[in-house]
């Protein structure tokens, strides 16, 4: 695992592990809700892929960006939107498919973006997402502004083409973005080791003479913001930096997969029991600061008001219309025919 | 009225990147061997030494990442032109052209725009063989959110190519090899635009109307130049753009010829001439004096001996008998 440089752990203040605790939190009750949401029949479609599991490494990474930086990633988008600050109305709107979603109905759980957050979006293509995050970049560097793009990466991305040509091209033109590996051990139903030759995916990051750092416990939040911020130093003023985070997931690869796979359970219950990022970050606080209990009662009524307020929000949002599935084909006139 | 230069086709698209890129910094050229090896077609020869490595990017060979890279570079406000070598290698991009380029603005409901032109010399010739002889313009023309220009004259190339760099939408703007060393006049006039989704009838006639695109105009030109002489009037419309497609022309044409052959260099299945064979029959069927004619490539992959190559392929002569089968 790598060894952080740039902050101790001492030095997390409390403030920002609750508020950290609160979003992890706050993204687990959702992706619970949407799962139950699902099962009712109102989250309707065939994809959905939930974060749960994954709560550390989307808000550790996060955590240490600007405003100004920018965030893109796969299909596995709803942590990363409610971290990223897209507020959970429209998230949960989008589920069912409404305009006030954030993609006013047409995108979907898969499809999630907010252009004010520079939050650039899920993509539901493997690995499609990759190459948009170099262009991303690339702007950042042809406007010299020092903004960096942060794009997560799953495992089975690793393996597929967009990966090599867009890594090559960001260290060969100096991009800054920090590919972010999350590794939950899993790409749908193929085992990392099933589909790399290589496992240890971080080591690809030699073959682009690229920046390093390593493989980080993704369930520890204070970890992966140890790594990120260092990540995100080195970005803003070098280049691009690749780093790995191990973690897990929790509700299998989509919704509409009809069993969570047998030979994985065993191996959940023991994620769930002892490496849930949750209850890592919890007895860590409570190992550091006295009477916090209250707090944590408070966080947890607080999120779920906000996941409550939210389906409630989406329910009664309006559905779209003829002239929305019209709208936007192209930017200033009419669909064709 | 603008002054004329006589220029080829390559070099008025040349001109065309180059005012442009006078005009407006975010515009950038990326692509293989676009720079210090001056373009494989010669289309982007000097740029590298007007604007430097920055604004004219020598990429490797990584189709993905470079349609990839532009649509992400349009999205964050740049506005990228992007150069496939030819065509045929755009297919390894067909997720980024497709998936991404075309339907980000919609996907996202119009929060993000992507205001790139991936520019791909397209068409057969010179037995360059079966995976480097495709005329694929109507798969890309397929998808809602892509526009698709295919110029047939260096004067359209040049205000068709300013007009997509200046547009918000992505465009794939195709470019026949065969075209780029004929010449032909050219506004001298840096903001000659010409409208996107404007077809453009190339010869008046009353007989038959001959619908085409980019180098099946210089066919129809020729083959209406012959029938002229044995009292054969045709109407040449040229498309310009297969998306948007502005059939108006062809109609107005169609109500006096009440004819009509579609001549495309590309092949015959699901092609362009299908599209405008079914628009006819659905809103012209009561002017119809005769079935739609198409001419196309015959439906093979194309060989390497010259002989055969040219069995293949559409041409002046074909277009000719295809006009006599609708009189």
């Amino acid at each position: 695992m790598a060894t952080p440089k740039t902050k101790t752990r001492e030095t997390y203040k409390k403030e920002t592990l609750l508020d950290w605790y609160r979003q992890m939190v706050l993204i687990r009750q959702f992706e619970t809700r949407c799962d139950e949401l699902y099962r009712e029949k109102k989250i309707t479609g065939v994809y959905m892929h939930l974060y749960s599991g994954h709560e550390a490494t989307g808000v550790g990474t996060l955590a240490a960006l600007r405003e100004s930086d920018h965030v893109i990633t796969a299909y596995r988008d709803h942590g990363i939107a409610l971290a990223r600050g897209v507020p959970a109305n429209a998230i949960m709107a989008e589920m069912m498919g409404k305009t006030t979603g954030t993609s006013g109905g047409k995108g979907g759980s898969m499809h999630l973006a907010s252009r004010e957050h520079n939050f650039w979006g899920g993509y539901a293509i493997v690995a499609g997402h990759l190459p948009l995050a170099a262009g991303i970049a690339l702007e950042c560097r042809y406007n010299e502004t020092d903004n960096v793009v942060l794009c997560f990466v799953g495992d089975g991305a690793t393996n597929n083409g967009y990966f090599h040509e867009s890594l090559n091209l960001s260290a060969l033109w100096d991009l800054p973005v920090i590919w972010v590996i999350e590794n939950n051990g899993v790409g749908m139903g193929t085992l990392v080791k099933d589909a790399s030759a290589q496992v240890e995916l971080h080591k690809r990051a030699i073959a682009y003479d690229m920046k390093d750092l390593g493989r980080v416990d993704g369930q520890d939040v204070i970890a992966v913001h140890q790594v990120m911020t260092e990540a995100v130093e080195y970005a803003r003023k070098n280049g691009p930096v690749l780093f790995e985070s191990m973690t897990y997931r929790y509700k299998g690869h989509g919704v509409s997969d009809k069993q969570y796979d047998k030979r994985l359970a065993d191996e959940l219950q023991d994620w769930m029991d002892h490496k849930d990022p949750i209850k890592i970050l919890r007895q860590y606080i409570e190992s550091k600061f006295k009477n916090v209990d209250a707090e944590f009662q408070n966080i947890e009524k607080e999120t779920a008001k906000i996941v409550d307020e939210a389906v409630e929000y989406a329910v009664n949002s309006p559905d779209p219309t003829y002239e929305d599935l019209i709208a936007n084909v192209y930017v200033g006139r009419g669909i064709d025919g | 009225m603008a002054e004329h230069k006589n220029l080829p086709m390559r070099e008025a698209l040349r001109m065309a990147l180059l005012e442009e890129m006078r005009r407006d910094e975010r515009v950038f050229v990326m692509g293989e061997e676009v720079g210090q090896w001056h373009g494989t077609h010669r289309v982007t020869n000097g740029l590298l030494e007007e604007f430097g490595a920055k604004r004219v990017r020598d990429t490797p060979i990584s189709e993905m990442a470079i349609a990839g890279t532009a649509v992400g570079a349009a999205m964050a406000g740049l506005r990228p032109v992007a150069e496939m070598m030819t065509i045929n290698f755009a297919f390894l991009a067909l997720d980024a052209i497709i998936n991404h380029a075309a339907k980000i603005h919609y996907m996202f409901n119009g929060q993000f725009t992507v205001p790139l032109v991936i520019r791909a010399a397209t068409g057969w010739g010179e037995q360059a063989t079966a995976t480097h002889s495709h005329m694929p313009e109507p798969i890309f023309a397929h998808f809602p959110g892509l526009y698709v220009a295919c110029p047939s004259t260096p004067a359209d190339a040049y205000g068709m190519l300013k007009a997509s760099i200046r547009d918000e939408n992505p465009v794939l703007f195709t470019e026949t090899i065969a075209l780029y060393p004929k010449p032909g006049p050219v506004p001298e006039d840096p903001d000659f635009i010409l409208p996107i989704g404007k077809s453009d009838v190339k010869r008046e006639g009353r007989h038959v109307t001959i619908v085409t695109y980019a180098r099946g105009v210089e066919w129809s030109l020729k083959a209406a130049d012959e029938l002229a002489k044995e009292g054969v009037e045709c109407e040449v419309v040229d498309l310009r753009w297969l998306r948007p497609l502005d059939l108006e022309p062809v109609f107005e044409s169609f109500k006096k010829t009440n004819r009509c052959v579609v001549v495309e260099e590309s092949l015959p299945h699901f092609s362009v001439g299908s599209e405008i064979a079914a628009q006819i029959q659905d809103k012209m069927f009561d002017y119809m004096d005769a079935p739609v004619k198409r001419v196309s490539a015959l439906d093979v992959p194309l060989p390497y001996a010259k002989n055969i190559e040219l069995m293949a392929l559409p041409d002046a002569q074909k277009v000719i008998a295809a006009v006599k089968e609708v009189l």
